[in-house]
């Protein structure tokens, strides 16, 4: 197990790269702390899927270092990092037996079979598939396979990192739960570093300590899923993460005021005067449908999730969406879209811009 | 207006359809909801004339039209997979169907062009389907579909394979687009809150049977069985062991709640208790709130939820609670339950006594 | 899977159908009719029952034929399968060069028989040929025309030559078909280059592999004309293969009867023999699936 560590890694496609833009992955450095559980949260074509193959040894970076522990392993193979990765879709040896399927790696490392076999009990006991040890892996169901592969994953105790690419592509919604509780014991019980890759925020906000969103090929963010909920650093985090996402206006900013058009919106702090384009963002969590405040909304529909209810409406040509629970009712007459002041963010140019010091008083 | 009457789907020996009867009203949007194999795909292929029921009678608009060819009917379907002609444009793509039925050039360029429109692909007219992201791809497919203006539509898990927000913008579309259209629009999907965002009829499927067919949101609140109750949760639904004595609700050890107004009258005697992970509660927010204890097993973040994965005795349950709570994995805790959320099932799976707050709404 | 079907369709098979039957139907009725009677020219014909079909097995020389042709069989496939496979592993993946490589290899495919046979003949030859004053120089006994394990080599590396592209070919198709993510499992599995093969390449190629083994059966179990052109079936009747025995009984002798008989016999070994090979391999698949 090891401390990963990104210095100045940055990766282009192009031999001749003009400038940043021709970076599939722009410069960045980050590092992921021993036994962490980490995702890459971003959209097709945000180079997450680059940076991973960077990570395992697949793809060598244009410039920068990818550090194990103390170890540079950038000019290393895959073979050589010590790595396991789990991939979009289950891979097993299929004529292999689930047993065999497990000892495989370890068989390959000429460990002691004893040692082999207990620790494919163990991780067999952990996957929840001691009873189906000795079928042949082909015929197996898809969770069963990705399973499977999850297992291979755990089963060598050295390895610096475990990497998953979209695990849980293909298995039905009931299944990942128990595939994603699964998931965290085996992280709380074997305490590997695992690196996790998905353009699913549910799947990367619940597997990971620390979500790193990715955008045009930069981290956009890296933080718990509470920083990136009630903090978003740029307003792409805002819109990505939540369902729907934050609600975001243009707004003109001075000291604790907002002002959408006419409405003057309070903030909870002193924020200056920004300069540039200024956006002030809220969740549909901490907006609310009230008779006055706020700003004038149209109500276009209300749509019944089941656990609450997303309300959808329009402020001139922005859309604002607000989330009830699933017994409030809608008052009559209620027009307006009223935010807490707490949970209103400031941004310029798209990033998040901090209240002024000292000034909150 | 289709009916299918009894259908029976048996292929080599295997049946995929066991006795489904169903009726789909014009200008209705019907979701198939299911795990994968539950037999959505199969139904869908009887309705569309792929296949011909071994047993039953299907309807169209009063006709029989078993065995009617494909080619006859009066349908358009759309794939998990993004199926386009490769070598023709957008443009070319939508118009197809139109071609093909040999309208007049100027209908068919009106048209094309309206649906291209309403799909929001009027910029990509001239592109190639290669050159499109999968959300647009789709997008052509669905447009080739529309503008067939076909009696009944078929979408087999149609955003299957798109990035979470880009299935969340179609997804949000999806509902206008059926508005605007006066045919019979059947959906598959796995994930139950799919079925509830489209906002229409739900037929929950297991193991090639409709369990129960009706609006999404009555389903969803008052599920017939324990089948369509888990089918129609994410997360899972949540079951205990109950006994009813006189006006009290009795289990574990001595533990027990009054009986609410659905389940006062039924007879004395063993149920199968159940609720929704969002009904469980941290706090005892409500007098008379039932409180349980059970081992935390796992906690997962989103950042505005906390799920909680518990084991209650030896039933497995998974709790939504608001707000980050970071709890010690492996603890014994205490959640609540206000009875109004409870549902009762018989001994062999059927509903007895639907949740009180299910009758309010 | 019961299908819908516009049985207007069917009439667009009919052209084939009719094609079929005139081409391949009514010669093979003709050849049983042969078979199962006697004739003596004119068009007259006798009741022969199934003598023509004891007579053909009881001949010590079409069983020598028959032993020698499964043999030649044997030989090949033992040859081509492994070394078209061992050739699709080395073959770059993509570029340039892999599309030259084809290219170069799909080269014998192209070439008609009785060329290959004849450039055989000529190379082969201890005088002026490469090969054969090449082997010459070590193995003085090398000759074709007198030394029947020399002709044997000439004819099965002739077949090796003309054939193994196929097999190539079928096999670079289908490693070309295995996901990226297997390789890099592997890899990360720390696999050896024999395991990724092995648990790997070799189960997916299970599916072409079949129908090369079929294809190369077929055709090696029916070759006639490269060895006749290069051994004319000697020296004695070290290399004569059923087909030339056939053509020789047939038109050598003008034995109809026999050789109908005898045709119609190749024709079911060839059959039987197909069958049985896919069933031992699509067998070997299920019971990987089912247990």
């Amino acid at each position: 197990m090891a401390r990963i560590r990104l210095d100045n890694l940055a990766h282009t496609y192009m031999t001749y790269p003009r400038d940043d833009r021709d970076f599939a992955l722009k410069p960045m450095n980050v590092e992921w702390e021993d036994g962490g559980a980490y995702a890459l949260l971003g959209a097709s074509g945000c180079g997450k899927t680059t940076l991973l193959n960077i990570i395992s040894g697949l793809r060598a970076p244009s410039q920068g270092r990818v550090i194990f522990g103390d170890t540079d392993v950038t000019e290393c193979p895959t073979a050589e990092r010590n790595i396991a990765q789990v991939f979009q879709f289950p891979v097993v040896y299929d004529t292999m037996t689930v047993r065999q399927n497990l000892a495989f790696p370890l068989r390959n490392r000429g460990m002691d079979p004893t040692r082999i076999r207990n620790r494919v009990q163990q991780i067999a006991k952990v996957i929840g598939m001691e009873a189906e040890l000795d079928r042949k892996a082909r015929g197996l169901t898809a969770d069963a396979k990705q399973k499977i592969s999850l297992g291979r994953g755990m089963v060598r105790e050295d390895v610096n990192a475990i990497l998953f690419d979209e695990p849980l592509t293909v298995i039905d919604p009931q299944m990942k739960w128990e595939l994603r509780t699964q998931l965290r014991r085996l992280h709380q019980e074997f305490g590997h570093t695992m690196i996790y890759v998905t353009h699913d925020q549910t799947e990367a906000l619940t597997f990971a300590d620390k979500v790193a969103v990715m955008f045009e090929g930069r981290i956009a963010q890296l933080g718990t899923p509470e920083e990136l909920f009630r903090k978003p650093q740029h307003t792409f985090v805002g819109y990505f993460i939540g369902s729907p996402g934050m609600n975001l206006f243009e707004a003109e900013v001075d000291g604790r005021q907002a002002r959408i058009g006419p409405h003057v919106i309070p903030l909870a702090a002193d924020y200056g005067r920004p300069e540039g384009r200024v956006q002030i963002g809220i969740r549909p969590e901490f907006t609310r449908i009230a008779a006055s405040g706020g700003i004038p909304v149209d109500i276009l529909r209300i749509e019944d999730v089941g656990r609450h209810v997303v309300l959808r409406a329009r402020h001139g040509g922005v859309a604002v969406n607000a989330i009830l629970s699933e017994e409030d009712t809608l008052a009559e007459g209620a027009t307006h879209a009223v935010f807490d002041p707490a949970e209103i963010g400031v941004f310029v140019d798209g990033w998040r811009r901090d209240p002024v010091e000292g000034a909150s008083a | 207006m289709l009916e299918l009457d009894g259908i029976e789907l048996v292929l080599d020996g295997q049946t995929f359809l066991s006795r489904t009867d169903l009726v789909l009203e014009r200008g209705t949007l019907n979701v198939l909801l299911g795990p994968t194999l539950a037999g959505k795909t199969s139904l869908m292929r009887v309705m569309a004339g792929l296949d011909v029921p071994t047993r039953g009678e299907i309807r169209w608009n009063g006709k029989r039209v078993n065995g009617d060819r494909v080619q006859s009917r009066d349908v358009a379907m759309v794939y998990q997979q993004f199926i386009n002609y490769p070598a023709m444009t957008v443009y070319d793509n939508i118009a197809s169907p139109l071609r093909i039925k040999g309208r007049p050039a100027a209908e068919i360029d009106r048209k094309t062009r309206a649906v291209a429109e309403l799909m929001k692909l009027t910029p990509l007219l001239d592109r190639r389907p290669q050159n499109l992201s999968g959300g647009q791809q789709q997008r052509c497919a669905l447009a080739r579909a529309l503008v067939k203006e076909a009696g009944l539509v078929l979408l087999d898990e149609p955003l299957a394979n798109l990035d979470y927000k880009l299935r969340e913008e179609l997804r949000e579309e999806m509902p206008r687009i059926f508005e605007q259209s006066g045919a019979i629009f059947v959906y598959a999907t796995t994930e139950p809150e799919e079925a509830l965002l489209l906002n229409g009829n739900t037929a929950t499927m297991w193991q090639g049977r409709v369990t129960q067919f009706g609006r999404s949101t009555q389903v969803y609140r008052n599920p017939v069985d324990v089948t369509t109750a888990r089918v129609f949760s994410d997360p899972p639904f949540n079951f205990w062991q109950v006994e009813k004595r006189g006006n009290r609700i009795v289990f574990g050890e001595g533990q027990s709640f009054a009986t609410t107004a659905p389940m006062a009258a039924l007879p004395d005697g063993p149920y199968q208790a159940g609720f929704r992970a969002a009904h469980l509660e941290l706090h005892q927010h409500r007098a008379g709130a039932v409180a349980f204890t059970c081992r935390l097993i796992v906690t997962e973040i989103t950042g505005s939820e906390t799920f909680l994965h518990l084991e209650h005795g030896a039933d497995r349950w998974v709790g939504v609670v608001h707000g980050v709570h970071d709890l010690a994995p492996e603890s014994l805790m205490s959640v609540w339950l206000d009875p109004a959320h409870c549902y009762l099932f018989g001994p062999e799976g059927g509903l007895c006594a639907t949740a009180a707050y299910a009758m309010r709404n | 899977m019961r299908k819908v079907q516009n049985n207007g369709a069917w009439l667009l098979v009919l052209p084939v159908f009719l094609l079929v039957a005139f081409s391949a139907v009514i010669p093979l009725m003709t050849v049983v009719n042969y078979a199962f009677n006697d004739s003596f020219g004119e068009n007259e014909f006798f009741w022969n029952g199934f003598d023509w079909f004891k007579e053909v097995i009881d001949s010590d020389r079409i069983r020598g034929a028959l032993w020698r042709q499964f043999l030649f069989s044997a030989i090949v496939l033992l040859i081509e399968i492994p070394l078209g496979i061992a050739i699709a592993l080395t073959l770059p993946k993509r570029g340039f060069w892999a599309s030259l490589v084809l290219v170069l290899l799909a080269m014998p495919l192209v070439i008609p028989w009785n060329v290959v046979g004849t450039i055989w003949q000529v190379f082969a030859r201890g005088d002026i040929g490469l090969l054969g004053v090449v082997i010459t120089s070590f193995w003085a006994d090398f000759n074709i025309g007198r030394d029947p394990l020399s002709a044997w080599i000439v004819v099965v590396m002739m077949d090796v030559w003309h054939w193994t592209s196929l097999v190539v070919l079928l096999a670079y198709a289908g490693l070309q078909a295995i996901p990226e993510a297997y390789y890099q499992a592997g890899r990360i599995d720390q696999a050896s280059r024999w395991a990724i093969f092995r648990f790997i390449e070799l189960p997916k190629l299970k599916g072409v592999l079949l129908i090369a083994v079929l294809l190369r059966f077929m055709d090696s179990f029916m070759i006639y004309t490269e060895p006749f052109v290069v051994t004319g079936g000697g020296p004695g009747q070290a290399t004569t293969f059923l087909s030339i025995d056939l053509v020789k009984t047939a038109l050598g002798q003008f034995d109809l009867g026999p050789a109908a008989a005898f045709s119609l016999m190749y024709f079911l070994v060839v059959l039987l023999m197909s069958w049985v090979f896919y069933t031992v391999m699509t067998a070997m698949d299920v019971e990987g699936g089912t247990q």
